[in-house]
């Protein structure tokens, strides 16, 4: 934002934040898709893993069936992060937009 | 539970889940490469990341393994008391370096915490603190990989070597070629795999003992006893499981141990330089705080159950000692499957810690050591190979240290202790220093370097047996009130015999001079009242002093 540049009265400081204006941080992709994605894979791995869990695992883990409840929430967590990216997703500020409050 | 061992019983599954998150790890630092093109894109994120991005990151910057292993030890050991380092040690300090301190770190435009030192005072000042930091850092980050290997070691029997490299490597890896990005998305999504590894090993051991209130009972019959399950109750005098007066707690762990931490690790702060305005960056720290309420529940709760239900748990060495809490949880409840999950989650910290080191190391070393003291004026990109440059010598020297480590495990102890001394005086030469205009700048660099070797004379002395505190924790309080009132002193004694800084030098840095804008960069949304940092951190010191109500 250029309004900051004439504040930074180091001229180091300064000098980066002028070379900001080249700045490629807007090809950020966006960390939810990776989150989304990685908890469902968990999620769908580890749920199966506990449909078929034996009795000794179910034991093990003091008889909850430990594997398909995390599993199943671990899905559920990584569908809401691909739907909150899906609904919301990040949009660039424009200029105006930043003003206009 | 015999205490034969703590191998895990890790089959073909759990490491396809731990090798899915490496492959992930790796994925998101090569897909954040191309966001790179300008240094502060590789320091900084381009200081376009938005608030609940750099609010988990800041968090898991702080939830190194060591963090998570040790919370867990000291609820074993401690009690419930425990919840002191959260709910006191922690939130009201991160609330105020989001609403007081923020305006000052981002809106001065500094690239890093040295840096505000550099411009506030002088060159001394800042090149003591970024030296200091920058070596920190690395050994730091070898004590981290060294933990990393040890307990890769004995929960997967891997040797210590090809752990410690398999862990470097990685973050290496991710952090070179992704830069911050890379750093900061990780954190955020080990964040997740963190919470998701230790919510299973709590659950399944509070069905183990009866649920809450099993667990009181069960604590009541253990050694700890009905002390164990207080956290006020018993500190008017220091007859308590954690050996400590309220007043310490207040003043030393609350106040300055981690005021000192929170407000002035550039570790830490670093995350909330990338946001992307002001008011992204001042609720960063305050986000991060709710996370910060609630993680007792899978550290110190943990502790707690494994006191109970592992017998002989608190032995001075060998595989009972306290800190293998959670690992020997892990072995006795868990089954294939969630196992895995939670010991990618305990790897996933582990990384977390050793990436919030090396990123912090690597922006320092660029910004405030070579292109501060040692070559100036070069181009944009030249400051980013250094940056790549300095991270990959970081990690080699954190390996470098780890291997040293593995040789004098106590030693590596007492430096990270050493460092942390570091901290207090510090804070206060932040605080006096912005918010009394006046301080000059050789009272800032006289200031900092007295109260460092006040910290460090008490430590050492306390070390050599010539003074006596009653245990580590109370040495660290008074170590850390010495160094304070030493930088107060210093500073009020300096300042009159010295030239004071022009008011148009201080502009933006200095409370009351003016050149903070809180608005000027606000973006659409930000005006929402639950957008406010001040309300959210509000409601978060409301939530502390709430939760400590059931367990005063």
């Amino acid at each position: 934002m250029d309004q900051h540049s004439e504040r930074a009265n180091d001229p180091q400081v300064a000098e980066t934040e002028d070379e900001r204006k080249r700045s490629a941080a807007a090809r950020l992709f966006d960390i939810r898709r990776v989150i989304g994605g990685l908890f469902v894979v968990y999620g769908v791995i580890v749920g199966l893993v506990g449909l078929f869990d034996s009795a000794a695992e179910i034991d093990k883990a003091q008889g909850v069936r430990i594997n398909l409840w995390a599993g199943l929430a671990m899905l559920a967590f990584g569908l809401f992060m691909l739907a909150w990216q899906w609904l919301r997703p990040v949009v660039p500020p424009s200029a105006e937009e930043a003003r206009e409050v | 539970m015999d205490g034969a061992g703590l191998r895990l019983n890790m089959n073909v599954l759990d490491y396809g889940i731990l090798a899915l998150y490496f492959v992930t790890v790796l994925g998101v630092g090569f897909a954040a490469r191309r966001a790179i093109r300008t240094s502060v894109d590789f320091f900084l994120s381009g200081r376009s990341l938005p608030a609940w991005v750099t609010g988990l990151a800041f968090v898991s910057a702080n939830l190194g393994a060591l963090e998570i292993i040790g919370m867990a030890a000291n609820g074993a050991q401690y009690g419930i008391m425990t919840v002191h380092y959260y709910w006191i040690g922690a939130v009201p300090a991160m609330i105020f370096l989001g609403i007081v301190m923020m305006p000052f770190y981002y809106g001065s435009r500094v690239r890093s915490v040295p840096e505000y030192l550099r411009l506030r005072f002088n060159r001394p000042t800042h090149l003591l603190n970024a030296i200091s930091f920058a070596v920190a850092q690395v050994l730091i980050a070898g004590v981290n990989l060294y933990a990393l290997a040890l307990i890769m070691q004995a929960l997967l029997g891997w040797p210590l070597w090809l752990a410690i490299i398999v862990g470097a490597v990685i973050v290496l890896a991710y952090i070179t070629v992704g830069g911050l990005s890379g750093a900061i998305y990780n954190e955020v999504l080990q964040f997740f795999v963190i919470v998701a590894g230790l919510v299973p090993i709590t659950v399944i051991g509070l069905v183990k003992v009866g649920g809450w209130s099993g667990l009181m009972d069960s604590v009541r019959d253990s050694k700890l006893g009905e002390a164990g399950l207080h956290a006020w109750e018993g500190t008017g005098s220091t007859a308590n499981p954690l050996g400590a007066h309220w007043l310490g707690i207040v003043f030393g762990l609350g106040f300055v141990l981690s005021f000192g931490y929170w407000t002035t690790n550039f570790a830490e702060v670093q995350r909330a330089l990338s946001a992307k305005n002001m008011s992204a960056a001042r609720r960063t720290p305050i986000i991060a705080a709710y996370p910060k309420l609630v993680i007792p529940a899978v550290t110190v709760i943990p502790g707690l159950i494994a006191l109970v239900t592992v017998k002989g748990l608190g032995a001075e060495s060998g595989d009972l000692v306290y800190n293998n809490a959670i690992p020997l949880l892990m072995r006795d409840l868990l089954p294939n499957g969630v196992l895995g999950i939670a010991v990618t989650g305990l790897v996933a910290s582990f990384m977390a810690g050793m990436a919030a080191n090396v990123s912090g190391f690597n922006t320092v070393f660029t910004y405030d050591i070579w292109q501060a003291y040692v070559r100036k004026e070069r181009s944009d990109e030249y400051y980013i190979r250094i940056g790549r440059i300095a991270t990959v010598g970081g990690v080699v020297v954190g390996i470098g240290t780890a291997f040293i480590a593995a040789g004098f495990s106590n030693i590596m102890n007492y430096i990270q202790a050493l460092f942390s001394l570091f901290n207090a005086p510090l804070f206060a030469t932040f605080i006096i220093g912005m918010f009394w205009k006046r301080m000059s700048a050789l009272a800032g660099f006289w200031s900092l370097l007295a109260g460092t070797l006040a910290a460090l004379a008490t430590y050492l002395l306390y070390k050599a047996g010539v003074v006596h505190f009653n245990s580590d924790l109370e040495e660290s309080f008074w170590g850390a009130g010495i160094a304070f009132v030493t930088v107060a002193v210093v500073a009020a004694v300096v300042t009159p015999l010295t030239r004071p800084k022009r008011a148009e030098e201080l502009q933006g840095l200095v409370y009351g001079m003016g050149g903070v804008d809180l608005k000027g960069d606000v973006l659409a949304g930000d005006q929402v009242w639950w957008r406010s940092p001040v309300l959210l951190g509000a409601i978060a010191l409301v939530l502390a002093v709430l939760f400590y109500i059931p367990v005063f």
